[in-house]
């Protein structure tokens, strides 16, 4: 017997003529949790379909239990205790959580006719396993994204899943559920299963896995146990750069105040007052259904106030839609850059010119081809957008770069209040540390920048103050010199 | 991280990157339509290369090739404009009952003047049916689809009610006279309007403000009001620019054939949509040219002409072939869109 659950060497993958995978090895010990980390596009997701059967390399060998594996096929994977828990979780959102468990089990049995009962042992015996509490007979569909993953990890157990491996799979949970699945990995440790933890969350990474091995461009450049790694080494080899420590503009002179709202109640929110200056970098934090991304909607004319006032540098004002918003110089960068905020088919250069396009075209309304390529160029090389050519569609670019795509749209815009919802979700640490550089530069020069972010070492970096909106209304106010991850924690 | 910043010299970048900004589809459409001229040259040399075959592709391709700019516009929008066949034909028999009451007994420089007024009437049926189209699709927020095929319902039976479901004719003659009028021969009159108004419409969609807000609006309906750009305002403009080209197509055809019914063209329906398609404007919103659509108006009259001449295939093959037509060319736009989607993704990675 091997000690090793799996190990790969040397595997090669190509998509056409993109090199994907390099040559990587990974190699995981029985019984550990380890973590893949790694950019976005590193070869992480790449190497784990690999591993479950799914793509087939082009190059090098897989064993699991020390045993060479020559084609490895998706049930070949999950008959040698494979198991994968995907960012979409594969669960059916339209059966109940009993059906959801017990299908493949008696789906395999081959059996002709089902027997609701044997259903329900089937389910309990599995949610047990991982001391889940669920409403058996709930659709799957109207349960929170966390309990969605643990039915697929307790489908995966029922499996006799060994090996787990999880994508990503705190993105979309909340605090309190993050901790409930570190309790679960910790359980299924116990028990002898291993587990393959797939995120680029530093805290995360330190908190629960023993071992990490980190990807970059289809390379690995290093495994290690958690213990030899730090923050620092973390991050630069995650993206081969070396980040300073950040000085310029993190004391600014505060300038009057620009924006204020007193009373604003809407639907999501109520009763909110807070006021922001010129070069104040103001930081919001709640959870989901905090209200938060309510608030910035009714800023940005997209949600009408039922009561209350704005006021923008003292002057009331009515923001009826985003184009007045636009006009008051308020821009907001979204929340769900993909749906909300990019044209993702369209070039690089119309998703950044399309807030100029009246400072770009004549009287007639004939846009000026020339002007437009130069204030495209022109943000491309100022907010670093990595990319070949600015007519390549937006959707060639990575997270980050797409979430720079969209700053660079609203500050061309000039806004006297720019409000960022979730600026780097989704987003390399690279780019995350250009965004929130960029973000104090802007504040330095007398911007008014709202940052809403569930990140608390986000907020703890940028900003200067930070409110903390919990069930639609302010319930803190966090000053500077308080501001640190443990005290926020304390009042989300 | 690499930023590749080659976009601040000017000339390079632009060389380099010809062939994505020169649309595949243009240059496919042109090998099409040269391969069909040529094979129709080749196999009927007497009939198809004659100045009377000429003038006949010209009249009848003006009128639908039109209503296929129309559906276009509202596909770039993210929509369709089903009601574009009949919104031509309610403009066209207002204009000529206009005339008929008005211009028929009159002569002179009083005729002409009731002539143009006729016409601008039967333009602005065209506005106030797309206005119309335009208020369900984007304040009330009807599918385009739904919309249209319950407004080119309602505009044929407007028709039918102010017609009494009879034919218009008996026009003024100066009118008529635009119908019947050829330059240097090979062009007919009704052509030379219809590149004209090719021309502006392309350039407006194609260069203007409006133009690229268009388009960004039918790639994200989403996105582009986080944008601050006026959803309700470009797709409203967008229906009754289709509703004014509409109405211009009923009027030339109005002129040509000296009369005007409820229910002329119905198979314009379904070539105007296939023409769009053909022409590369993307059902899915967002994309698509002008040009285009000009250029897959050519092929299928080219096509539709060359058939004709054989007489064993009977026209009742029609509109099979044009089903056919249709779909093979969803077909081929997604496989292409495959492929270039993969061009791209090894263009963009290092």
């Amino acid at each position: 017997m091997s000690e090793n659950m799996i190990s790969v060497k040397g595997i090669h993958k190509y998509f056409g003529g993109v090199h994907a995978l390099k040559g990587v090895e990974l190699q995981i010990k029985k019984g550990e949790v380890h973590c893949l980390a790694g950019e976005n596009g590193c070869g992480k997701s790449t190497i784990i379909k690999v591993i479950s059967g799914v793509h087939k390399p082009d190059g090098g060998e897989i064993e699991v239990n020390g045993v060479k594996v020559d084609h490895m096929t998706p049930s070949e994977s999950i008959k040698q205790g494979i198991q994968i828990i995907y960012q979409d979780f594969s669960v059916f959102p339209n059966l109940t959580v009993i059906e959801n468990l017990a299908f493949n089990k008696v789906l395999a049995s081959k059996k002709k006719f089902v027997n609701r009962k044997e259903f329900r042992r089937i389910a309990e015996e599995a949610i047990k396993k991982i001391n889940f509490d669920v409403d058996l007979d709930a659709l799957v569909e109207t349960l929170p994204v966390a309990d969605k993953q643990l039915i697929a990890i307790s489908r995966a157990l029922l499996d006799n899943a060994k090996l787990i491996i999880m994508d990503e799979p705190t993105t979309a949970l909340t605090k309190k559920e993050v901790k409930r699945m570190f309790e679960i990995i910790n359980k299924l440790k116990d028990e002898g299963v291993t587990i393959l933890f797939v995120s680029h969350k530093l805290e995360e990474v330190f908190e629960i896995c023993d071992t990490v091995t980190i990807f970059r461009n289809g390379e690995n450049v290093i495994s290690c146990p958690v213990s030899e790694m730090d923050e620092k080494k973390f991050s630069f080899h995650m993206t081969g750069r070396h980040f300073a420590e950040v000085t310029e503009g993190k004391k600014r002179n505060l300038g009057e105040t620009v924006l204020e709202t007193k009373q604003l109640s809407a639907r999501g929110f109520n009763d909110v007052s807070f006021t922001l200056r010129k070069g104040e970098i103001l930081g919001i934090t709640g959870q989901l259904g905090s209200g938060r991304t309510e608030l910035s909607l009714a800023l940005f004319g997209l949600l009408r106030p039922d009561e209350g006032e704005i006021l923008i540098e003292d002057q009331k004002v009515n923001i009826p839609n985003p184009t007045k918003a636009q006009e008051l110089g308020i821009a907001l960068v979204p929340e769900d850059r993909l749906t909300e905020g990019l044209f993702l088919p369209q070039s690089i250069k119309r998703n950044i010119a399309i807030t100029r396009l009246d400072e770009l075209s004549n009287k007639l309304g004939v846009v000026n081809s020339e002007l437009l390529d130069d204030e495209s160029a022109k943000w491309v090389r100022d907010i670093g957008v990595a990319t070949k050519n600015d007519e390549f569609p937006v959707s060639t670019l990575s997270g980050g770069n797409q979430q720079k795509v969209l700053l660079a749209r609203w500050i061309a815009s000039n806004p006297k209040v720019l409000i960022l919802n979730g600026p780097t979700v989704g987003v390399d640490i690279g780019a995350k540390y250009d965004i929130h550089n960029l973000l104090r530069k802007l504040a330095s020069a007398g911007m008014g920048i709202i940052i809403e972010s569930d990140d608390a070492t986000e907020i703890v970096n940028t900003c200067d103050r930070v409110l903390v909106m919990q069930k639609g209304q302010i319930t803190a106010e966090v000053k500077e010199e308080d501001l640190n991850v443990k005290t926020l924690a304390n009042y989300v | 991280m690499k930023t590749a910043l080659k976009t601040n010299e000017p000339a390079a970048p632009k060389t380099r990157l010809s062939f994505i900004k020169m649309d595949g589809n243009i240059l496919r459409l042109l090998i099409i339509m040269l391969t069909i001229f040529i094979i129709a040259s080749i196999t009927k040399p007497s009939t198809f290369l004659s100045v009377a075959n000429f003038l006949s592709m010209e009249k009848q391709m003006v009128e639908y090739g039109l209503m296929a700019i129309g559906v276009g516009i509202a596909m770039i929008a993210g929509g369709i404009d089903l009601s574009v066949v009949y919104i031509a034909n309610l403009s066209a028999i207002v204009a000529g009952l206009f005339m008929q009451k008005f211009a028929v007994a009159v002569s002179g420089p009083e005729q002409i003047f009731f002539i143009v007024l006729g016409i601008l009437l039967g333009l602005l049926t065209g506005i106030v049916c797309g206005l119309f189209n335009g208020f369900l699709i984007a304040k009330l927020r009807i599918p385009a689809m739904l919309a249209t095929l319950g407004t080119m319902q309602l505009y044929m039976g407007i028709a039918i009610i102010v017609t009494g479901g009879s034919i218009v004719s008996g026009l003024p003659e100066p009118f008529a006279i635009i119908g019947r009028t050829n330059v240097f021969g090979i062009f007919t009159m009704s052509f030379i309007v219809y590149i004209v108004i090719v021309a502006i419409v392309a350039y407006y969609i194609g260069k203007t403000k409006y133009g690229l807000k268009l388009y960004l609006l039918g790639t994200n309906e989403k996105a582009s009001k986080f944008a601050g750009i006026k959803n309700n305002q470009i797709i409203i403009r967008a229906y009754m620019l289709s509703g004014v080209i509409a109405a211009s197509a009923g009027l030339l055809s109005l002129a040509r054939i000296n009369s005007a019914k409820a229910d002329f063209g119905s198979s314009f329906v379904m070539l105007t949509i296939l023409i769009a398609v053909l022409g590369g404007i993307n059902p899915d919103g967002g994309a698509g040219k002008i040009l285009g659509i000009f250029l897959a108006t050519i092929t299928v009259q080219l096509m539709s002409s060359y058939l004709n001449m054989f007489p064993e295939i009977s026209n009742f093959y029609r509109d099979m072939i044009w089903g056919i037509a249709l779909i093979l060319v969803l077909i081929v736009n997604h496989v292409l869109n495959k492929k270039s989607e993969a061009k791209l993704m090894r263009l963009t990675s290092q």
